[in-house]
């Protein structure tokens, strides 16, 4: 330390200058902390919110309201059975279509797509995704509803009306037009999570099965799938999740209709559509809790998977990384 | 332990076996490989005989495992790979049009540098091959004896239903070599085998090549000259030729083992051999 | 050796040749898959550029809906609406997330840092509706709706979108940059304020991009929170005001074509504006990538 440093006046500013930087370090690592808190704060008091609200609803149907079929509003009987059907029914079917068609897509742009194009394919793939959910909606009302009115579903039901899912005649909205829906809302999120898994194969695998003389499918078949089966699962339940919670595309197509039957053709209602269809108002408070519970219900069913796909997505890497 | 002059080695083992009126399984003409703009190996006449174990040294970017590749098409899974000239297969040009990689690399087999066995069982490692190329006769004679001929089926016939990665790393690589050889290739092809296991597995490797020779064609890479001498029959000496776009390899010489490494015929072959460069 | 010639030959087995017929059915078959998607996007866009394009007119941006029975008219109070909502949730959003951010990145234990990205992973995958029936809850029921409180549930659904992105960027900081830092002598607070952050606000400015999109589209969470607004331009926060997603949701229920060709139009303003904002936040995104990992 030469004379200039040395001064008092120097080691003054030196020892303010530590605590104030000892504060500034405190200050921040509290005010984040503070922040990461209200976010977990956050999750908790959605939760919490949502079943305070939806009490007078719970305490007057108790469990009942799972396993009651049909929504009265005059008489201020109210059940979810109808809903939870038609959640099921839609989300499962549009990810049955919509499995397939994500796994293809990451292949095609993790194995087979030329190099140029690739980023080209990707993006806008993931442009799909951005869409807004009240524009998908306007498009299907307005446009695939009546297409698939006018020509798929009059062709199914002549050709295949024996199965009870095309037995009914056809509408321009219904569960038909709410699962195609669905479906190009949950295959941008999954495909993309699934180039990503094909892609972070390593390749002396790939090379490996290439080398025995096998073709890129059955390389694929071989490799690639079972590789990263584990993944793959995570991301369809995940798309599973979207299409469950979705509700404004849905209820702009599905017709807001009642009854458990599997006739794709009528029109049906889904847990998240209901409560937005009831936006301008309930009748009565118990109508409004019934419709809270409804989103209570449409919670745990979103967390129990949501969290089923992240803790999927974890234990997978660490058992990447164990194996390795 | 000071480590042993590969000319000593060479002097020191039992006699090659010769070349003279063998068939070539190999024959590469003016075989050159670029990736993209820059060339890798340039130019290369080598034949590949029937039944030896036929070694490729070399000093590193020399092209050793690029021209490995080409022997059997794996050069084409990379996009800028450009090869030309000839590689005759039994006097049939590999890279004719017409001439489907999948069937060539049925015939020509490959074990790579670091071990990589399919997320499967031990017998599924095996048995993939088989299935899919429809030898699925007899599925479970052809696994115990490919897993013989690898040296491994002793330590593992107890525990074929588990999972590959379970295996130490040299166990590994002699179940990837099961896996090539249970298809019945004619040729085998080793991209440095045995660089990333311990002496121990190494020598394991090694002593199967003796025994392999006898059914398949054997051609491995290696950066080990003790190794060349110890296991091969004919070796062939790549080595760095400055360009203006920087190095690309070309073979030196090509002879019977002792004589690259007791007698060599080329300067260079001369400096590398008695380590006095690369 | 002619006996040995149809053992090496090179030309296609039959059984060969049907694996060749797989592998390329299988070819076609996810090429078709991904020229679906992109067949898909093209239709979207499409009919919404055709059927939108002829209602947009000046009066379509500057005026408001006109009164029952009169025909014109636009939808600037929805568009100002927008505006003023989306301003509002980024302002709120973030900040916080970028705090959480900070605090995952740069303070927390592993553990704690593990369970707040898993934190943040569930509320981005909660149902938007049930978002806005908490805020309705939460902030409507008894004082009724208002922007501010739209502009609330907005920032819940950007808060992780912020949060996780501007993580991702602190941690492609390299760390031979803290410790430089640090190795100086400067604390803790001066290295994440004056060197951290600095080298990753352009991450953190596309990631906020990406996040204003996506709030930009949402209805679900507005709904009950702030729908019923009257008919007016309003700058102010505290009233309730329409949106460009609320309106066309509300304008598709209507049977009147010239409502649906006012939803268009407003489809057609606000898909341009999301693929814009998210086609250049990504390009970004790349580009700023690249130059941090060089």
């Amino acid at each position: 330390m030469n004379a200039v440093t040395s001064t008092p006046a120097a080691a003054a500013v030196r020892s303010r200058r530590r605590l104030g930087d000892r504060f500034g370090d405190l200050a921040l690592h509290g005010l984040t902390a503070a922040a990461t808190l209200a976010a977990f704060a956050l999750l908790g008091g959605i939760a919490w919110k949502i079943f305070d609200l939806a009490h007078p609803a719970i305490s007057r149907f108790g469990l009942g309201f799972v396993t009651h079929q049909g929504w009265d509003a005059i008489h201020n009987k109210f059940g979810a059975l109808d809903l939870i059907w038609g959640t099921a029914l839609t989300s499962f079917l549009a990810l049955l279509i919509a499995a397939p068609v994500s796994i293809a897509i990451g292949l095609y742009l993790s194995e087979l797509a030329p190099r140029g194009i690739r980023l080209v394919i990707a993006t806008l793939v993931e442009l799909l995704a951005a869409i807004p959910s009240v524009v998908l909606g306007l498009w299907g009302i307005l446009v695939l509803g009546p297409f698939v009115g006018k020509h798929v579903e009059p062709w199914l039901h002549a050709h295949l009306g024996f199965i009870p899912l095309f037995d009914s005649s056809a509408e321009n909205s219904g569960i038909l037009i709410a699962v195609l829906v669905l479906t190009i809302m949950v295959v941008p999120i999954c495909s993309s999570i699934c180039r990503e898994l094909f892609t972070n194969v390593p390749t002396e695998l790939e090379e490996g099965a290439l080398a025995l003389g096998a073709t890129r499918w059955e390389m694929v078949r071989g490799v690639v799938l079972p590789y990263t089966r584990t993944g793959v699962s995570a991301a369809l339940i995940l798309g599973l999740g979207r299409a469950v919670g979705e509700a404004i595309a849905v209820t702009m197509v599905i017709g807001a209709g009642y009854g458990i039957h599997w006739s794709l053709f009528r029109t049906g209602d889904t847990l998240a559509s209901k409560i937005a269809a009831q936006y301008q108002g309930a009748a009565s408070n118990i109508q409004l809790a019934s419709l809270v519970y409804l989103a209570a219900i449409l919670l745990v069913i979103s967390l129990l998977v949501n969290i089923a796909a992240q803790v999927i997505v974890r234990r997978f890497s660490h058992q990447r990384l164990a194996g390795s | 332990m000071p480590a042993v002059a590969p000319i000593e080695i060479a002097q020191a083992r039992e006699a090659p076996l010769s070349a003279a009126g063998r068939e070539a399984v190999f024959e590469t003409r003016g075989l050159t490989v670029s990736y993209g703009k820059a060339l890798a190996v340039a130019g290369v006449d080598l034949s590949i005989y029937r039944n030896l174990v036929t070694a490729i040294i070399g000093p590193s970017g020399c092209g050793k495992s690029t021209y490995l590749r080409s022997l059997n098409r794996m050069n084409d899974l990379i996009p800028a790979a450009r090869v030309e000239g000839e590689v005759l297969y039994h006097g049939q040009n590999i890279y004719a049009d017409g001439v489907d990689p999948v069937e060539v690399r049925r015939r020509i087999g490959m074990v790579f540098q670091k071990p990589n066995p399919f997320p499967k069982s031990i017998y599924d490692n095996v048995a993939w091959g088989l299935r899919v190329l429809g030898m699925k006769d007899d599925l479970d004679g052809r696994v115990e004896r490919a897993l013989t001929q690898a040296a491994l089926w002793d330590e593992v016939k107890d525990r074929l239903k588990k999972g590959a990665f379970g295996l130490s790393g040299g166990q590994q690589q002699r179940l990837c070599l099961a896996r090539a050889i249970a298809v019945e290739p004619d040729v085998v092809l080793l991209d440095e085998p045995a660089s990333a296991l311990d002496p121990i597995a190494t020598s394991k490797i090694e002593d199967l090549m003796h025994e392999l020779k006898n059914e398949y064609t054997l051609v491995i890479v290696t950066h080990n000259m003790q190794q060349a001498a110890r296991v091969a029959d004919m070796t062939a000496f790549f080595t760095l030729e400055r360009s203006e776009s920087g190095g690309h390899g070309v073979l030196v010489e090509y002879d019977e083992t002792p004589k690259i490494f007791t007698q060599p015929s080329d300067k260079r072959t001369e400096g590398y051999v008695t380590g006095r460069f690369g | 050796m002619a006996a040995d010639a149809g053992r090496y030959t090179l030309t296609l087995s039959r059984r060969t040749k049907r694996r060749k017929a797989v592998n390329l059915l299988m070819q076609g078959i996810a090429t078709l898959a991904a020229l679906s998607a992109v067949a898909v996007l093209a239709l979207v866009i499409a009919s919404v550029a055709e059927r939108g394009a002829g209602a947009l007119s000046w009066d379509f941006f500057t005026k408001t809906a006109a009164t029952f029975g009169e025909s014109g008219g636009g939808v600037a109070n929805a568009l100002v609406g927008s505006l003023v909502l989306v301003a509002l949730a980024t302002a709120m959003a973030l900040p916080v997330g970028v705090l959480i951010a900070i605090y995952v990145s740069e303070f927390a234990k592993p553990r704690i840092a593990d369970a707040s990205k898993l934190v943040l992973d569930v509320l981005n995958g909660l149902p938007s509706i049930i978002i806005g029936v908490f805020v309705y809850g939460l902030l409507v029921v008894g004082s009724g709706q208002a922007a501010w409180k739209g502009s609330f549930a907005l920032a819940i659904i950007m808060l992780p979108l912020v949060a996780r992105s501007t993580q991702e960027v602190l941690a492609l900081v390299p760390a031979t940059l803290r410790e430089g830092a640090l190795a100086l002598g400067a604390s803790r607070w001066r290295t994440v304020l004056g060197v951290v952050l600095p080298t990753s606000l352009g991450g953190i400015l596309t990631g906020t991009v990406l996040a204003v999109a996506r709030a930009a589209g949402e209805t679900a969470p507005l709904l009950f929170v702030t729908s019923i607004a009257a008919n007016t331009v309003t700058w102010d926060p505290r009233q309730p005001v329409l949106s460009i997603p609320v309106d066309i949701f509300a304008l598709s229920e209507s049977p009147d074509p010239a409502d649906h060709a006012r939803a268009w139009a407003l489809a057609l303003v606000l898909i341009s504006f999301i693929l814009v904002a998210s086609l250049t936040a990504r390009a970004a995104l790349v580009r700023y990538r690249s130059r941090l990992e060089r």
